[in-house]
């Protein structure tokens, strides 16, 4: 006899307030049905009613995990739109911001994701290290979290002297080799709940739409800073890794391997940063009406936003935004089939959702 | 006071455990409520820890600002936290909902649906902020009687309908 189990809105093992309902059979989980809706502000409505400063304002504040990758692919939007383009030393502070934000967020979850594993100890590791990130965003921006960074046209703050935060980028990576990569590749602990759980086979991921580290680590090589580069990613050297077994290793491993991936793009955007103006300079906005949209990969996987505006307005008439959660949410469903109940956090946590972005 | 009541006082000063309610927040502040636990920042020192269930904390944080899907729950949750209990508003969200302003989905401020003892300010605050604002709870919560007042008591089943 089958039962329903209901967790959420509020429960100890979710930052984010969503329903879950679980239907089991003794141990084992048959289905899932997700509910979320409790993170909705209306902000895509809300933008509506705010200028081209303020949109800006509110749309970093979608999520403030990534808060500088909504920002950013909001302005390459509006940047569409008014026919501005950045100068080469803003592109290259756009990567090294998003490449920071990568790594806190890459960070910040293999600390969650060890929390659900009941690594309480390599939770702290985590977090220890994840300040040593927020330093560096800290030293660039001023900002730990909503770091005000893009606007239309370029950036807001220069990096006055790159080349003193790439030893601060050189001891992240050594500590990230020396604690984190180790533990989470090699270690017993991590490999007994995490080996072979949460398995999405690669034509699963294929037909669910799955992206980011989730797709590729079922087989799906796709990165966006590839296949459609963006700001200075074009000029960047970097590898895309691609895992092929889809469980819940897999993903961890993918991430692991990105973390050091983005030091390499970080080490040398601060280093070939050319030198120049930080914004086009442009007093007067002039937007065209017509919709432009935009894509980044963002930490969880590709960021698109869909911009319209009417000529001599001063607010968007639509933007809509599509997240990465929202794609790869539908696939929790075949990772948890047939999955033991008490792994079901952890295969959830594995896909990193995000809610607030997705409910916007 | 007799000394009985003072001890309970130091007790509960010196180890209140925290309920964290996300509002619908922009993940923002909760992270930097989890990074004010973290060793850098080391909320543990006072006595602080977070706990899973509303039945076994003392302070209610609270973060995001307040959307109509969540004030039912957050009324539910607030009355299951046991008296004396204290309210603390993380971010500039639910102080006054902030740039989600005149958003139609949002129900807040906090302070229409339940009583805050502390705001931090911030979008979001800095985690030194929330230590701070954690442990000035901890000192309204110590000094409070253990019977509810009147006007605490958590609203029924009917007032907590959006
Ligand atoms: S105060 Fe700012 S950081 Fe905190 S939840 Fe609100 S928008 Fe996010």
């Amino acid at each position: 006899m089958s039962y329903k189990i209901p967790m959420g809105p509020y429960h100890p093992g979710l930052e984010e307030p969503y329903k879950l309902e679980m239907i089991c059979e003794g141990e084992t989980v048959q289905d899932a049905k997700l509910h979320i809706g409790f993170n909705f502000r209306g902000i895509e409505r809300l933008a509506e009613t705010r200028n081209y400063i303020q949109v800006i304002a509110l749309m970093e504040r979608v999520c403030g995990i990534c808060s500088n990758i909504h920002t950013l692919t909001l302005c390459q939007a509006m940047e569409q739109l008014t026919g501005l383009e950045p100068p080469p030393r803003a592109k290259y502070i756009r990567v090294a911001m998003a490449e920071l934000e990568r790594l806190h967020s890459h960070v910040l979850w293999a600390g969650i994701a060890s929390k659900l594993m009941g690594f309480k100890t390599m939770f702290m590791t985590c977090f220890a290290l994840r300040e040593k990130v927020m330093d560096v965003l800290q030293a660039i921006s001023g900002n730990r979290v909503n770091y005000a960074m893009n606007r239309i046209g370029g950036v807001n703050r220069d990096i006055e002297d790159p080349q003193a935060l790439v030893p601060m980028v050189d001891e992240l990576e050594r500590e990230m080799m020396r604690t984190i990569i180790p533990i989470f590749t090699t270690s017993a602990t991590a490999r007994s709940r995490c080996a072979g759980i949460g398995i999405l086979t690669h034509e699963k991921a294929v037909s669910c739409g799955v992206v980011g580290p989730t797709a590729r680590a079922s087989g799906v090589a796709q990165d966006l800073r590839r296949a459609a580069p963006y700001a200075a990613y074009a000029e960047m050297e970097f590898e895309t890794p691609v895992e092929q077994a889809g469980d819940v290793r897999a993903r961890l491993f993918v991430r692991a391997l990105e973390i050091m991936e983005s030091c390499r793009i970080l080490r040398q955007a601060l280093s070939k940063m050319p030198p120049g103006e930080i914004d086009a300079g442009e007093a007067k906005l002039v937007f065209t009406s017509g919709t432009a949209t935009s894509r980044v990969e963002a930490p969880r996987g590709e960021v698109m936003y869909s911009v319209s505006w009417k000529e001599n307005s001063r607010n968007p008439s639509r933007v809509h935004v599509r997240t990465p959660t929202y794609a790869n949410m539908p696939a929790i469903r075949w990772m948890v089939r047939g999955a033991r109940l008490a792994d079901t956090p952890l295969i959830q946590a594995s896909i990193d959702p995000c809610y607030s972005c997705t409910d916007r | 006071m007799n000394l009985w009541k003072r001890l309970i006082c130091t007790c509960r000063r010196r180890s209140p455990w925290l309920f964290h309610m996300n509002s619908g927040s922009c993940n923002g502040c909760d992270i930097e409520l989890v990074a004010a636990l973290s060793p850098r920042y080391d909320a543990e020192q006072l006595g602080v820890r977070l706990e899973g269930s509303p039945r076994h904390a003392d302070i209610v944080c609270v973060t995001g600002p307040v959307t109509r899907n969540a004030v039912a729950a957050i009324k539910t949750v607030y009355g299951q936290v046991c008296h004396p209990k204290a309210v603390v508003a993380i971010g500039s969200c639910p102080a006054t909902t902030n740039v989600f302003i005149d958003s139609r989905t949002l129900a807040g401020p906090l302070d229409k649906h339940i009583p805050v003892d502390v705001f931090v300010p911030g979008c979001p605050p800095r985690p030194d902020a929330i230590i701070q604002g954690v442990a000035k709870a901890a000192e309204i919560l110590a000094e409070r009687e253990m019977k509810p007042a009147e006007t605490e008591l958590p609203p029924t089943v009917e007032e907590a309908r959006p």
